[in-house]
């Protein structure tokens, strides 16, 4: 059974069978990974371009990686947003880059709605690396493959998303995503950060960090940015941490020590999670990581594959 | 040269006229008989059949950007005159943020002399201060004396309240209008407007209390000054009940809606099409609901396009990149006859209030008159015809509106006024 849609630009609205579909693939694909020659010949012939507007390293080598895997052909076109302002139009600009005969497009934008703007302009599939403060759906379908893949199910499990929620793509990908396969999703952080009307998603607001963590199953803890803009909302780096901030002291008041916790990296230590929680989490971050490469050669292959 | 409009409903609800199936005879442009025509005036004369129109004083739009000066690739003065006729006005207000802004009585004079010789009359708006940097407030007594009729920093509200002030004081001298956009602008800045289907799209929001403290403020300016106070382009529940209580008072407070705003909500934006992303932006439901009530008790004055001329360029583009506007003169008096007629919002004198005799009011402009001897000055209507908007068919030099391809009902099927006539795509002399 295929995907129904040529082109992954989010979760919102993807049903449940989809997600499901990707991620049981990405097992399989998971295993691929684990083997001395990590390469299958799925999309051999198919040329994947990286169209990345935005500063990524992790990413960008995620998907690129995916694609040798997959061993599709694949070219990587960053441009920084400042120089295109003055330079051509993403039009023109994707109209060219499809004129060399590319399949597919892995779109990384500032401005939210671009990789629905391509499906527009041009008949490549294209897939959502993170476009402005909407949707990063690899993202979230990995952090779904590590959830499951620890806790044996995603149906009923609680997960609270834990930081910047009103800026982050990642947060509206997980919220999408876990309400279409029956998590209970919650959301904590500073008030100035949870965006207006996110309780008509389903989705439940703690201002409690300890409240957040006694009645979940997994936290997914987000970066928070430190840039001086990001920074009007809240008072100071150190009252973020204090009233925040996971610590080992914290979790063992809660008595949550085992809670699972994931964290799409890189990681500030000392502001969301403390040193102590981050070392002790390096095993699932990385493994996050790996799951990554094996969701995106999943999203590559079932999309790579439809047409 | 003769011209008989026959078979026409003339209305003319400030001169109490409601007369159907009666004739006009124009000479040169002036009327001069209406109804009890003669043979000997149907000597020489062309006629007109309009079984089953209307005619009505023209219409006046008061918020229309023509690009010229400045980007004339996007409208000019005599293109967007072109759109204003096609769409069935007889006359618009131009608003101030050119380049250079509206600011000298050469600009004035410069948009005067070319729109001279055109069938649409056009009043320009000029800035509230110099060059719409909210610092120093414009030299408003000679750009009146050189035809300016409103003042405005356009695209943004006065910087701050005390040269709003000083604004609001100075051109009480000639009875003008101040005419705000009304937006905080610490608390703008984003590209539609707050709520959850901001959050779910992931773009920048823009609060409704934006609008509201400013429209606030500037409401308790006017008070307090007696100046006159215009709110462009209302778009929230709360800005309009402000409105209410302040002509309740009896403030000198007026205000305009442009048909985007009472036809979408923000649900429009789903699509991250750019044609629906503008300043104001699009809100919810319960603002529309609101705005349409307003509408009704006569708290909003009129209905003005904002009419907002952007290239393909500049519109086919990532959302946060693309400007703010659409254009609007040849979608206004479909989109208001569909809408409010039809949805029995308003009647038909009250929309000819809306679109013809108020707009003029607020400029202090006179209010063209269906009598002997007066130069017509008409729009001729028809509130059923049903058509699908083309933007490849716009006047406009632009063709960024949301609403292409939409079916309305309701058409101004032509326009008379300055001794000219365009009917059926075509001016001709009269």
């Amino acid at each position: 059974m295929p995907l129904s849609s040529r082109h992954l630009l989010g979760l919102q609205g993807v049903p449940k069978e989809d997600i499901n579909l990707i991620l049981d693939t990405a097992k399989t694909f998971r295993e691929v990974l684990e083997r001395p020659i990590k390469k299958v010949p799925t999309l051999q012939g198919k040329t994947v371009v990286n169209l990345f507007y935005e500063n990524s390293t992790r990413t960008r080598i995620s998907f690129e990686l995916a694609e040798k895997r997959l061993s599709a052909d694949s070219v990587n076109f960053s441009v920084s947003t400042s120089s295109v302002s003055k330079g051509e139009t993403l039009k023109d600009t994707i109209r060219n880059i499809e004129a060399m005969k590319v399949d597919m497009v892995v779109v990384r934008h500032s401005a939210a709605g671009t990789p629905l703007f391509l499906t527009k302009v041009c008949d490549s599939n294209i897939i959502n690396a993170g476009d402005g403060a909407h949707e990063h759906p690899t993202q979230a379908l990995l952090d779904m493959y590590s959830i499951k893949e620890k806790l044996g199910r995603l149906e009923g499990v609680k997960v609270c998303i834990v930081g910047d929620i009103a800026h982050s793509r990642v947060a509206l990908s997980n919220i999408f995503g876990l309400k279409s396969v029956g998590a209970e999703v919650s959301v904590c952080g500073p008030s100035t950060m949870i965006p207006k009307n996110i309780e008509q998603l389903g989705v439940k607001v703690i201002y409690d960090i300890d409240e957040a963590i006694r009645e979940n199953d997994v936290l997914n803890v987000l970066r928070i940015q430190l840039e001086r803009k990001a920074r009007e909302y809240f008072p100071s780096i150190r009252e973020y941490s204090t009233f925040f901030g996971i610590t080992e002291e914290r979790l063992e008041k809660v008595g949550k020590e085992d809670i699972l916790i994931l964290h799409p990296g890189p990681i500030n230590r000392g502001v969301e999670l403390s040193s102590g929680v981050a070392d002790g989490l390096k095993q699932i971050i990385l493994r996050q990581v790996t799951n990554g490469v094996a969701v995106r050669m999943a999203v590559l292959y079932l999309l790579g594959t439809m047409n | 040269m003769k011209i008989i409009l026959n078979n026409i409903h003339l209305l003319h609800p400030e001169q109490k006229i409601d007369k159907d199936k009666t004739d006009i005879l124009l000479i040169d442009g002036v009327i001069s008989k209406i109804g009890n025509l003669s043979k000997e005036d149907l000597n020489d004369a062309q006629e007109f059949d309009l079984s089953g129109k209307f005619i009505v004083p023209g219409f006046f739009d008061m918020h229309v950007h023509l690009r010229e000066p400045g980007r004339e690739d996007e409208e000019t003065i005599i293109s967007g005159c072109n759109s204003a006729a096609n769409g069935g006005f007889t006359g618009i207000a131009c608003m101030p943020n050119t380049e250079p802004a509206i600011d000298s009585a050469e600009v004035v004079t410069f948009i005067k002399r070319k729109a001279a010789s055109h069938l649409v009359d056009v009043y320009p708006i000029a800035a509230a201060t110099v060059g719409r940097k909210g610092e120093v407030i414009s030299p408003m007594a000679e750009l009146y004396e050189n035809g300016a009729v409103g003042f405005s920093d356009d695209g943004v509200a006065i910087k701050t309240s005390a040269i709003l002030r000083r604004a609001l004081e100075y051109s009480k001298m000639f009875n003008t209008t101040v005419i705000e956009h009304c937006e905080d602008e610490t608390l703008a800045g984003g590209s539609m407007n707050e709520g959850l289907n901001s959050t779910t799209l992931g773009l920048p929001p823009i609060p409704s209390v934006a609008e509201d403290i400013i429209v606030s403020r500037d409401i308790l300016m006017a008070e307090y000054t007696g100046g006159k106070i215009h709110i462009a382009h209302i778009s929230t529940k709360k800005s309009v009940e402000m409105v209410r209580e302040a002509k309740k008072k009896g403030l000198n407070v007026t205000a305009e809606v442009t048909p985007h705003h009472f036809t979408l909500t923000d649900d429009a934006v789903k699509t991250y099409d750019t044609n629906t992303k503008m300043s104001p932006p699009l809100r919810t439901r319960a603002d529309v609901e609101e705005i349409l009530k307003g509408l009704k008790d006569g708290t909003i004055d009129c209905i003005a396009s904002d009419h907002a001329p952007h290239s393909i360029e500049e519109k086919e583009m990532e959302f946060d990149y693309a400007p703010n506007g659409i254009i609007g003169l040849e979608t206004e008096v479909g989109l208001t006859f569909t809408e409010l007629y039809h949805n029995k919002v308003l009647t038909l004198n009250q929309i000819i209030e809306k679109l013809s005799i108020n707009p003029r009011k607020i400029l202090n402009l006179p209010v063209p008159k269906f009598e002997i001897g007066e130069q017509a000055n008409l729009t001729i209507l028809d509130p059923d015809e049903v058509w699908t908007v083309d933007i490849s068919k716009f006047k406009s030099r632009s063709v960024n509106s949301p609403f292409n391809k939409r079916l309305l009902t309701g058409r101004a099927v032509g326009v008379i006024n300055n001794k000219q006539i365009y009917f059926k795509g075509e001016f001709s002399d009269l």
